[in-house]
Formats: C-alpha cells, structure tokens, sequence
C-alpha cells in the first residue's frame, strides 16, 4: 500500500486487543478469575445443606438461589474491573489512546464477562442438579443466566469506573449497581421458576434480551464518561 | 501563522486553588515545550490537560488550528504519553506488552532488536515486567514511546528513576526525535540540558 501515513487499525482490532490481553492476564493469575466462580459453587452447594434435602423446598427455592447466588459472584469480581489498570497507569493510556474509549471499554467488559459471567453458565447445570431442576428448565436456567450476566458485566462496568480512584471496596459499587439490576435478578429468577412451574416464560427471556441490548448499547458510552470523570 | 500545537487563556481550578490562569503557548515541529515549577505547581496538571484527560476551567488547546476538543480521536493518533506510571502489566513480558501497543496504533517493527539494543533492554523480552527494577521498566516505556511512530511526545517527568546513563539516554532521544521534526512536551522540575529551540512555560 502506498498510503502516506501508516493505516490505523480499525475499531475492532482495538476491541479485540483489549480483550485479549485481559485474558491472557487472566490466564496468567488464575486466583482472581476463579474467586467469584467459587463463591458461586459454594453458595449453590450449601444452601441446600443448610435448608435440608427435600425436594419440594429445593425446586420452589432453587431459581432463586441460583439467581442470586449469580448476581452476587458478578459484583464480587466487578471491583477489579478497571482497579489494576488504574493503579500500573494503564487507564492513562487508554484515555489518550487513538482508539475511540467506549470501544475499549467494551472490550474490557467483553473479557470481564468471558473471564467470570460465561463459567457461571457453563457450571449452572451442575449445580441446577442439586435443586432437582428438570433438563428443560436447565436450559432456561442457562439461557437467563447467559442474558443476565452479560447484563450484569455492562451495567457493573458504570459502577466500576464511577468507583475507580475511590479505595473503598465493593460496598459503594454494590450500592450503585443493584438498582439497575435489580431487574436483571427479578426478571431471571421468575422466569425459571415460571418454566419450573410449566408456565409461559417466553416474555421474560425476551424481556432480559431487550435489557441486554439496551445495556450493550448504553453502557459503554456511560462508562467511559465515568471513567474520564474518576481518573481526572 | 498558527503554530501546530498551541493554546491561550488556559485556567485551571482545582479545589480551591487555582492552578494556573490565562495561560497560553505555542510549539511547532522541532520545538521543545518545558513545564517548569515546584512540586504541586501544577505541571501534571497542564500535562495532563493538554493530553484531555483533564478538563479545564476555560481556554483552548488547538492542534493543527483546530480544537483539540472536536477531534480528539486524531489528536491522540498523534501523541504518546510517558509519565511515572507506565501504563505497562507487570504480568506480561515486554514483548507481550509491546504487541498490546502495536494492535492499537500503526508502529514501527517491534520484533526488530535495535531499539531494545540502544535502550539496553534486549536481554529482557522474556521476562515478566514485575521482574525488572523501576528504571528498566521506565527504559521499556521509552521503547514503546520510539516504536510508536508518532510526532508528539507527552512527557511527564521523563527521567525519574533512571541513572545518569538513562538520563543522557533521554536527551539523546528527544533530540533526535526533535531534529526529525518532532515534538516534544515535557513537565520536568529538574534543569534539562537538551540542545533544541525550548519554550518554557513556568509555573
């Protein structure tokens, strides 16, 4: 190419770059990415444990659980989000980088979510077992918790970068983010359980994907206004 | 004639002081711009805002005649930032780190061995940066502001954490970069011993 200036790579490949290096610093400490995956196993696990084995109990509460449990592992590895990034400078650079911000972001959230929504999924049937969950309200389960948690990585993404140079923890990120999810969780739960009980449940799948493109759409944009306001 | 960097009236409030006020310059290509002042005069401030990552409380910064405001995409096509921080993961070799660089913005060839030569920091490229002191970190940083291959260099005291070697390195590279047409934004509260066309700003 006999181009002048040397060609800029496209938008994509910022995304893609991005994202890729969050997963190989991923892959790398594996400690932080299988925290919030463990919370969720272990909340899974126990509730039963501790409420007794019968079956009745477990199917009604079962959605639930799973649900919150879901929710509350998505928070716990949203602090870190732009936290490492913040402090080694790298946030710096992503602000002055020719690469359009909220593209960036996006590919930060698209790893976050890959790193710790997706294996949240990918484990929920096993654990959809213990509550006597049948094989077709799994893949409803799995089906919300695939929307949901895409959901929850965006919408946490603003809570994270509103939170970045702040050192207090996960509380205030909690504080910020659970009204915008509480829809998520509403939406989720009651549609397994509207499976589990042989009722139509399509609504609210549609309900949660509408949100979902909502937030994809949305949330970047917001986000990285947040995070040029906490970084200045 | 507009310079190709320049602004006027900048102000900027922070709490309750205020920082600096009306402030202008200008630099073209060859020039040399010093922030000069005590620490907390506000260097990394105006550094930072001219780089837009901080917003000011009135005045403008154009670049090419045009605000840096309405292009702000083009405007840091063109710029490489350095500051203490070095934006670098510790968890990733340098090679790896490089490469992050090299998918965002054209560079020059990051596999080629004679930056990494000149810069004495060849026999790192495997290691994971955490593994290295602050000063080789720092001298990482400076390779990957050489390959990207950019008119603008945003410096923000440059020559922490070096040795009098990598002082002298610095100053090599800033004017070479600045005989080549370059330019060169620097915020220092050191003196500076580099032979170019300098505007100081003191703060």
């Amino acid at each position: 190419m006999a181009s002048n200036s040397p060609q800029q790579p496209g938008i994509l490949a910022g995304l893609i770059a991005i994202a890729r290096r969050d997963i190989l610093l991923a892959w790398k400490r594996p400690g932080d990415v299988l925290n919030p995956l463990f919370f969720f196993a272990m909340v899974c696990t126990l509730f039963p444990l501790a409420v007794g084995p019968s079956a009745e109990q477990l199917v009604f509460s079962g959605p639930g659980v799973l649900w919150v449990a879901a929710l509350l592992a998505t928070l716990l590895s949203l602090n870190s989000l732009f936290m490492s990034d913040h402090e080694d400078g790298s946030l710096d650079q992503m602000l002055v980088s020719p690469q359009p911000l909220p593209v960036l972001v996006l590919g930060k959230t698209l790893a976050h979510w890959l790193i710790s929504g997706f294996p949240l999924v990918l484990i929920s049937p096993l654990l959809a077992i213990t509550y006597h969950m049948p094989t077709d309200v799994i893949g409803v389960l799995m089906l919300t918790l695939l929307l949901g948690t895409i959901c929850l990585s965006l919408l946490g993404s603003i809570g994270a970068a509103l939170t970045v140079g702040l050192h207090t923890g996960t509380a205030l990120l909690s504080l910020l983010i659970l009204p915008l999810a509480m829809p998520v969780l509403l939406l989720g739960a009651n549609t397994v359980s509207l499976a589990a009980g042989n009722d139509v449940y399509a609504t609210g799948i549609w309900a949660l994907g509408a949100y979902a493109i909502a937030a994809l759409s949305l949330a970047p944009y917001a986000t990285a206004a947040a995070l040029r306001i906490s970084n200045e | 004639m507009t310079a190709k960097l320049s602004a006027r009236d900048l102000t900027l409030i922070r709490g309750e002081t205020c920082l600096f006020q009306d402030l202008g310059f200008a630099l073209d290509p060859g020039e040399l711009l010093l922030l000069e002042g005590q620490n907390g005069s506000g260097k990394t401030s105006l550094i930072r805002a001219i780089a837009g990552m901080l917003s000011l409380e009135s005045g403008e910064i154009f670049w090419n005649g045009k605000d840096v405001s309405r292009q702000r995409q083009e405007f840091h096509g063109e710029l490489v930032w350095l500051a203490h921080r070095t934006g670098l993961k510790g968890d990733l070799t340098l090679v790896e780190n490089l490469r992050f660089e090299a998918s965002l913005r054209p560079q020059n060839d990051i596999e080629s061995d004679a930056v990494y030569e000149r810069l004495g920091i060849s026999r790192l490229k495997t290691l994971p940066l955490r593994a290295l002191s602050a000063g080789q970190q720092r001298r990482v940083s400076l390779a990957r502001m050489l390959l990207a291959d950019v008119p603008l260099w945003m410096m923000d005291e440059p020559f922490t954490n070096l040795d009098r070697e990598g002082r002298k390195l610095v100053v090599d590279l800033v004017e070479e970069h600045l005989a080549t047409g370059g330019m060169c934004v620097m915020a220092a509260h050191q003196d500076v011993e580099i032979k170019a066309t300098i505007n100081r700003v003191m703060l």
